[in-house]
Formats: structure tokens, sequence, C-alpha cells
């Protein structure tokens, strides 16, 4: 008898929180109609990795803030963060193009094809997707020529090496990360000739142990200067305290590495994901391929430190030509690996070849995978 | 001292003769009233509205069509693994490596639907689906031959070649299974149609996978409680010794667990690239086959139990994306709350199996 | 190229496996399968991170990472030695429970940059060339992941206590016909095991890498667990697992620094692959690991009184 009363006991207690969540949300419902205006543009962001990853997604969440900064009131975001590229990217961009986002910026190159399929169903809806390639009415591609950075980072680092051995630490074989590597050793060899790189790829974006190991491993091998296409700052930590110098990837490191950090390749959203968001706002939005840089802010170097006041100065007057366009980093002549020439002396990459990238320069030791 | 850890020495748990029906139903009812309760107190802790939360979290995906149908393409990849890893854990066979037979699926039907790309034929997809089904019954082989032949113990090995299977598809999506017109980027061309899951309900992404999910959980079903194998599965589980004087053969029975599970795995490998994402990626699955093992026990290895339990976690993911974006709770919010909500259906889960007595009582009714 | 440095890598990466997996293998050899270390040591390097911050003491922090660890196994404890929640399950949902938390907590310390512990260097020892720095040139933790292999090596083979501990995860009845409370010593067993997964935690956010980020962790809980089963339950063997696994880690990073023309994927599987061919070589003797292996692991207890 007393367990039968409890039970009729808990039942009524469920039934009441469940009618409570329920009928709370109904009155709910009533009250954010009268609240919410006409104004509020809601945008969306999906995100790849936690946003207290220190590296691509913060840099990205990053930019959101600084979108409602920059908007405050007449805006409002919500983000979906560690979405797996995969089944779930769909859902989550459906979800957000389903709740009233007006916007939505996917971040990562993974969620191509899932934002192309909600896009289609969702014609009023502008989509932003983050370093693809394929485009449509509502959704417009957006990337970063970070390699310029890297560039700079090369020519700093061909000064300063005295082992001419860089040791790059890198994620996956893609085209970005191919060419960050081309463009790193095309600056080091455009003031040292006898610059090479060796590269490790740890298969993570993020594992801050195994980049550090792998970072160790360059060094002993005589790389005094590391760099990385990784998200942690675990590399640049193992430069500082093992006495070598390096670069920090995506925001500024300096923190982690006060001796050792020479400068920052920082990814930076903030203008872009204002701007945009503008445009949909007054109506002016247009399905466009961006591959912003240094000149439009997208790229940022941070303070050059820790080197001679001349490579200072070669290194800015390197970010300025690059900024007005003076210099390209991908000139040739260029050579591949087997001494081919892949760029003929006075041309410049094209678009085509810089998107997809899939050979190694002259001095990159190693191959890639075909 | 030995009292220390016994919480409430006037109760004890008292094991029932059979499993409570009336509990069975019971025992949620009082974990998700739990859960609630936990809810509401950490939302409100975080200035979050609770109930507002706890609407996203449990009611909202169900209120549209795109909800549920999202809720049953994601417990589909669960239920399939679910199913076959609770055969094997009623066995004492671990394979906890389901997310690399998972992705060997992905791979074998995913290159067979690469393959077939230009053939127009309404064989290919059956095709791709069996040779996918091959794929993770090969990877669960494996650790199954290491078992049987060299007692290597199969924790480590299916754990070990899940990482192996991962990389094995990020090689192949890095490098020769790229699509050509894809700029090098790490994707595989989009499968034709003739590779793709029939779409169930238009303008949704519930497909034919979902059927072959509850097929399995019925096949399953009878397999476990109306054939022999089913009961020396269920008997090698219970009293491995007593098995063994009734002439079972354990190694029948473990490559028979692997293959299994390896095979719905794999089975559960190709559905999700043939039926939801439509291409090769460098990672195709969220964490399914370990979330599996979760939802094979939440649904005490019992077919049906997986299906509903695969179905509650399912709707714990879809709810803790809902929530991000409605009330922008943080991911690690929902994962924390997810574990909350685990840790109290695998708590009141001991209701089903045993009785609360109090100890006072007990002692009356040992001495009439 | 010199060797020293990269025995001294491969020392750094193999000691937090070598830590959790040492408190896995006292919890299993009680007959408790705990699945959650991932999130115990999630929990730990937040923990310890934070405390580092705040206090800038280095002792203090390893102390609140290995007790934070102790907290969330406690949980573990309740649950499935207590309310008999099943192993697995409550194992994996303790993962998903400590990668949530530790990002909750973690989410204002991320960026922070923490000095290195001051190691517990003997100044004029690892002077001497070579011998002094493989020998001396090391942190406080890697010196107590040698101590509490050795040390539970010893109590689980050689020690009352420990004769105790391995009945009950041999068979909970007898030992309970025995008279031994097989809840308070699985209770100890599982504690512990979350007191080493937090301090393998707080090496990795104090030592290894000392930045805290959401899952720093990388799977790294889930091959101290497979080193447990790999060094069929014994304390010798699980070292040598962990060294061999950061061994190979390290090393095959070595190798794609020369340059080599492999795809980097297969290189990055060799440590897995290796790990699978020694256990392979190593489990041929069926009835040795049968005496090694705690039979009742993973069953709940429930006192019959």
């Amino acid at each position: 008898m007393k367990t039968e009363k409890l039970l009729f006991g808990l039942l009524i207690l469920a039934a009441a929180i469940a009618a409570a969540v329920f009928f709370y949300k109904q009155s709910q419902d009533v009250s954010k109609k009268t609240m919410s205006t006409a104004e509020d543009t809601k945008v969306g962001f999906v995100y790849v990795g936690p946003i207290g990853d220190h590296g691509w997604t913060y840099q990205h969440n990053a930019g959101r803030l600084a979108l409602e900064k920059s908007l405050g009131t007449k805006i409002k975001t919500s983000y979906v963060e560690s979405v797996k590229e995969g089944p779930d990217s769909e859902r989550v961009i459906q979800q957000l193009a389903s709740s009233g986002h007006k916007v939505i910026f996917t971040t990562s190159f993974g969620f191509m094809n899932p934002t192309l399929k909600v896009a289609k169903k969702f014609p009023n809806v502008k989509f932003e997707h983050a370093t693809g390639y394929k485009r449509d009415e509502n959704v417009g591609t957006y990337s970063a020529r970070f390699y310029e950075g890297r560039y700079i980072a090369g020519v700093i680092a061909g000064k300063v090496s005295k082992t001419n051995k860089i040791g790059y630490v890198a994620s996956f074989p893609i085209p970005e990360v191919v060419r960050g590597i081309n463009a790193f050793l095309l600056g080091a060899r455009s003031v040292n000739p006898e610059m090479t790189i060796s590269v490790v790829w740890v298969n993570s974006w993020y594992d801050p142990g195994k980049e550090g190991d792998a970072a160790k491993a360059l060094i002993d091998q005589g790389a005094d200067i590391i760099s990385q296409h990784t998200d942690s700052p675990a590399p640049l930590q193992v430069a500082e305290n093992r006495g070598v110098k390096g670069f920090g990837q995506a925001s500024d490191m300096i923190k982690f590495a006060p001796k050792a950090q020479l400068s920052a390749i920082v990814n930076n959203w903030d203008n872009y994901y204002v701007e945009r968001t503008k445009a949909a706002i007054d109506g002016s939005w247009k399905s466009q391929d961006v591959w912003y840089g240094l000149k439009e802010g997208m790229v940022k170097m941070a303070p050059y430190t820790n080197m001679p006041d001349d490579v200072q100065a070669l290194a800015k007057k390197t970010e300025d030509a690059i900024r007005n366009g003076e210099l390209h980093p991908f000139s040739g002549p260029i050579k591949d690996q087997t001494g081919k020439i892949v760029v003929e002396a006075g041309k410049v990459a094209d678009a085509g070849m810089l998107l997809g990238m899939n050979f190694y320069v002259e001095g990159v030791q190693g191959s890639l995978p075909k | 001292m030995s009292q220390i850890f016994q919480f409430f020495p006037k109760f004890v748990l008292e094991p029932r003769l059979e499993v409570s029906g009336k509990w069975v139903i019971l025992s949620p009812i009082i974990a998700i009233i739990l859960t609630l309760f936990s809810g509401v107190i950490i939302f409100s802790l975080l200035g979050k509205d609770p109930f507002l939360a706890l609407y996203t979290f449990f009611v909202q995906p169900l209120t549209t069509m795109f909800g549920i149908t999202e809720l049953l393409v994601k417990a589909t990849p669960l239920v399939l693994i679910g199913v076959g890893l609770a055969i094997g854990f009623k066995a004492n066979v671990w394979n906890i490596g389901a997310e690399g037979q998972f992705t060997m699926g992905a791979v074998f039907g995913g290159g067979t639907a690469l393959l077939c790309q230009h053939t127009e034929s309404i064989l290919v997809l059956p095709l791709v689906l069996v040779l996918g089904t091959l794929g993770g019954l090969f990877w669960g082989a494996i650790p199954a031959f290491l078992k049987t032949r060299f007692n290597a113990n199969e924790i480590l090995t299916s754990l070990m070649l899940s990482y192996v299977a991962v990389l094995c598809l990020s090689y192949l999506v890095h490098g020769p299974w790229r699509d050509p017109a894809g700029f090098n980027f790490p994707e595989s061309q989009i499968f034709s149609d003739y590779a793709m899951l029939p779409i169930l309900i238009e303008n949704s992404r519930l497909n034919l996978g979902t059927m072959f999910a509850i097929l399995v959980v019925l096949v399953a079903w009878i397999l476990m409680t109306r054939t022999i194998i089913g009961f020396q599965l269920r008997v090698v589980g219970l009293a491995p010794t007593a098995a063994q004087y009734a002439g079972f053969k354990q190694s029948g029975l473990i490559w028979l667990s692997f293959l299994i599970s390896g095979g719905l795995a794999g089975l559960a490998g190709i559905a999700e690239v043939s039926g939801t994402i439509g291409q090769l990626l460098p990672s195709v699955s969220p964490g399914y086959g370990f979330t599996a093992i979760i939802v094979a026990f939440l649904g005490r290895l019992h077919p049906v139990g997986v299906l509903f339990a695969g179905l509650i976690m399912a709707l714990s993911y879809i709810g803790g994306e809902n929530a991000q974006i409605e009330i922008g709770l943080p991911a690690a919010v929902t994962g924390l709350f997810q574990g909350i909500l685990l840790f109290f259906l695998l708590a009141c889960d001991v209701l089903v199996r045993y009785r609360l007595s109090h100890r006072s009582v007990l002692a009356s009714e040992r001495r009439e | 190229m010199d060797a020293l440095p990269v025995v001294l890598t491969i020392i750094t990466a193999s000691t937090p496996l070598l830590l959790a997996a040492t408190g896995e293998l006292v919890t299993e050899k009680a007959g408790v399968l705990n699945l959650g270390v991932e999130g115990m040591m999630l929990v730990g390097a937040i923990a310890a991170f934070a405390t580092a911050v705040s206090t800038g003491s280095g002792l203090l922090a390893i102390l609140v990472g290995a007790f934070s660890g102790v907290a969330v196994a406690a949980i573990f404890a309740i649950l499935t030695l207590t309310f008999l929640a099943n192993q697995v399950a409550t194992g994996l949902a303790l993962t998903i429970f400590g990668v949530g938390l530790s990002a909750l907590i973690g989410s204002s310390f991320v960026g922070i940059s923490l000095e290195p512990l001051p190691q517990l260097n003997v100044e004029f020892l690892s002077t001497i060339p070579i011998l002094g720095e493989l020998l001396f040139g090391h942190d406080v933790l890697v010196y107590l992941s040698f101590i509490m292999i050795l040390l539970a090596g010893y109590f689980l083979s050689k020690t009352r206590p420990g004769l105790i501990l391995r009945a009950v995860g041999e068979s909970h009845d007898s030992a309970h016909a025995l008279g031994y409370s097989v809840l308070t010593v699985r209770y100890l067993a599982v504690l512990f095991g979350g007191f080493m997964s937090g301090l393998a935690g707080s090496y990795l956010s104090l030592v290894y890498t000392p930045l805290w980020a959401e899952n720093m962790t990388a799977g790294r809980g889930w091959i101290a667990l497979a080193l447990v089963v790999f060094g069929t339950w014994r304390a010798g063997r699980i070292a040598f697992g962990a060294y061999l696994f950061g061994a190979i880690t390290i090393l095959q990073l070595h190798v794609q620094g020369w340059g080599i023309n492999i795809a980097s994927q297969f290189m990055t599987m060799l440590p897995y692959i290796a790990t699978v061919v020694v256990l392979v070589l190593i489990s041929q003797d069926r009835t040795k690991i049968k005496m090694n292996a705690p039979q009742s692991i993973g069953k709940a207890f429930r006192p019959a009184k």
C-alpha cells in the first residue's frame, strides 16, 4: 500500500512539473511577441570547436562579440559551438535558419555542403561560409590571406635563424596549410636562400600536448624557429622553454612566450562580421567571394618583438609592401620540390593555384601525400 | 569503518525475483523528475530562466516536424550500434571499438559508392550497403580473431583499432579519395543518387536508415528471446562456467558478438554517409560509437530498451543545441546537464532490479 | 642527433599516461571499471590550473587538482557502489560530465599563461653530464609517477591490504564472506583512481603544456585505460606500456621531421598499432593473464545482510 501511494505522489509531481514547463512556455511566448521588435536582426554563428580553444573558434567568437558591441541593440547573436563536421552541422544550420536568424556565419570548411543545402530551403536568409569555394544567391564565402602573414614571418625567420632550419608543426595536409608552409619558406628564402623547412603533421587541429611534442622533436633536429598551423600556444611555449624563437597563431600569444614570440599572425574577423551584418540589415547584401588580407585588416601582425631593429624594419617594410600591393608572396620564379618551375618569373600564382595548392616549394623537407 | 560508505544504514537493497514492470516505467520518471529539479537549480544559478531552459531542452525539439525527423536521424546510428553492442555485452564481450567499425562501414560503403559514381543502376545502393556492413564486420573481426587466436584483450584491441580506422579515413579523404574538382580540399565527391538511401519524408533528412534501425531492433529482440543462440549468449554472460559445462563454445560466441556488433556498426556508418551526409568527410562520426555504449546500457541491454535510450540520448543532444541557440547556454553547460541526466537515469535503474527495504523490517521478516 | 632530449621528451609524454593508469590499475584490481578517466583528468587539469593561477603555488595546485579528481570519482563511486548503477555507462557519463564541468570552470581561464612549476631540481646532481640531466632534470610529478607505480605494484602484490583489495576484485562474495568490507575497499580504490587521474590532469595543465584549453587531454584518458588492459593488470607491464606508447608517439614525430615519404596518418597510427601487436605477443600465456585479471570486474556488489 505504501508504495502505491508513493508512486501516485510521484506521478502527480511529474505531471505538475511537466505542466509547469509547458504552460510557462506558453505564457513566455505571448510576452516574447510583445517584447521583440521588428528591428531585431538575429545573427547566428556555427563553430567547429569550443569557444575556449584559444585558436580558430576563439577568434571567430571574438568577431561575434565585436559585432554585438558595434551594433548593440539592433541585433541579437547566438552561436552553437563544437559542432562536428558531418551529420550534425546541417541540423544546427537549419535550426538557426528556421528560428529566425537572418544572417548565419558557418565558420569551418566542412560546413560547406550543409550550408548550401540549408540555404536552398531558406532563400531569405543570408549565409556566409568561411574558407569554402561554393557559393549561391544567398551564400557568400569569405577567407583570409593568412599566407601574407606567413611570408612576413618567413622573412623574419630567414634573418633571425642561425641553423637555417625552420620547424613547422602542421595539422592536416589541406591547401590552406600547404600554402602557409610554402609562403613561409618563400619569405625565408627571399632573405636567406639556405633556409629549409621540416614539417611534422600531428593529424589534429587541437592537441596541445602533441603539438608541443612535435615542436620539441623539431628543435631537437636543429630547428631554431618554430611555426605552427594548429590551434594551441603549446609549440610557442616549447620554443620559449628551449630558448628558440617562434610565432603566434590566430591571436597574439606574447603572454605565452614573452621572450620567444617574434610576431603572430592574427585572425581578425571583427570588421567583416560587422560589415556583412550591416549590409544584410540595410538590404545591400549580395553573395560574394571575399579573400581579404593585410590590406583589409582580416590578417594582422602582432607587434614585432625579440628581434634586432634592422629585422624589425625589414618586417615592417615587407608588411607595407604586401599591404599596398607592391609585393605578392607567390611571385615567380617559384620552383616546386622537383625543381620544376611552377610560377614563371614576373608572374604571380593565380587564384586556382593558391586555392588548391597541393605541392611543396623547393626547400621543404618530406613530401605531400598525393 | 565499514559503515562509512553505507549512506543509508537503515535501508538495504533487496534483489527482486523478477524485473518489476511497474518500476521499468517509474524509474525513468523519477530520474527525469530529479533531473528537472537539478536543472532548475543549475540554470537558476547561471542566471537563465530555468523553465524556459527545460522547455527548450526537452519539449521544443518535439514541437516541429523538423525536430522530430532530426531526432530520428540522430537516434538511428545510436540505436543500430547500441543493439549490436548490447548483444555482445550480454555475452561479456567488450567491444568498445564501434567507433572504428562505424568508420570502416563508411569507408567500405562510401568507397563503393565512389567507384560506382557513374553506374546508373538500382543495384548500386544494395551493393554499397552490403559492402559498408562488411567493412564494419571486417573491422570487428580483427579483435575477435586476436582474442580467440592470441588471447589479446578485446577492450584494448578494439579501442586502438578505432583510432586506426579514423586515421585511415582521414588519409583517404585527404589523399586518394579527394574530389578531383574540389581544389584538393578534404572531401570526396558527392555520391550519385543511385548510392543514396531514399528519403522517407519530403524536405527532411529522415531516410531508410531509420527503418533499418527499427527492423534491427525487432530482429534482435526475437534473436535474444526466442532462439537458442540468444539463450547461449545470455547464459555465457550470466554464468560463464555453467556455459562451459553446457558445452557452449566461448570462442564461437566471441566471434558472433563481434560480427554482429561490427556489422551493425558498419551498417550504421554507411547509412549515415549514404543517407544523411551524402559524401565522405575526414570525420563522419561525432562519437556515435562511444555514445552507443551508454545507450546500450541505458537500454538495459534489451533491444527495445536500446531504442528508447537512443531516442533519449538523441533528444538530449538536439535539446542541447537548441538551448545554445535559444537561450545562449554554453555547450559546457549542456554537457554537464547531459551528464547529470545520465547519472540519474542510471542510478534510478537500480529500482527496477532491487527493492528498497527497511533493515528492521527485513530482520523481523527473517525471524518469522 | 642528441638522444638525451628525445628521452626527456618521451618521459614527459609518458608521465600523464602512467599516472592515470596507475590509479585505474588499483581501481580495476578492486573489481571496479571506471571509464571516466578522461573526465576526471580534465577536472583535475582545470582545478590545478585555476589554483596555480590564483595562488601561484605549484604544490597547492597539484593537491587541488588531485583532490578534484577524487571529488569527481566520488560521484562515480556513489552511483555505482551505493546505487549499483552500471559501471561502464556511468563511467562514460562521467566523462561527458567532466568535459562539461571543466569547460564551464575553465571559460575564464582561456588564454592565460602560467609559469612552469619550479622544478624539483637537485642542482649539483643535475650538472653531472648525461646521467645528471636524465635522472635529476625532472619535475616533481615525474618522480611521483615512478614512485606511485612502484608503490602500487608493491601494495598489490606484497601487502596485506593489497591482498584484501585483490580478493575483493577477484570475488566480492568470498571476500565479503571472509568479513572484509567490499564497499569500503572499492570506495577507497575508486577514490584513489580519481586522485591519480587528477594528478595526471594537473601534470597536463601545469607542466606538460602550462595552459588551459577545453578538452586538452585529447584522449589521453582513454589511452591510460587501454594501458591497464595492455599491462594485464601488472604494474611493471603498465609502466612498460606507458613508455612504449609515449616513445613511439615521439619517435614518429622525429621520423616525420627527417622528411620521410610516408603519409603522416600512417605515422600517427604507429603507437596504436604497436600496442596491439605487443599485446598479442605478450598475451599468449592464457592462464597467467587470467590469474591477473580481476574476475569480478564491472560487476555490482550488493552486500547480503
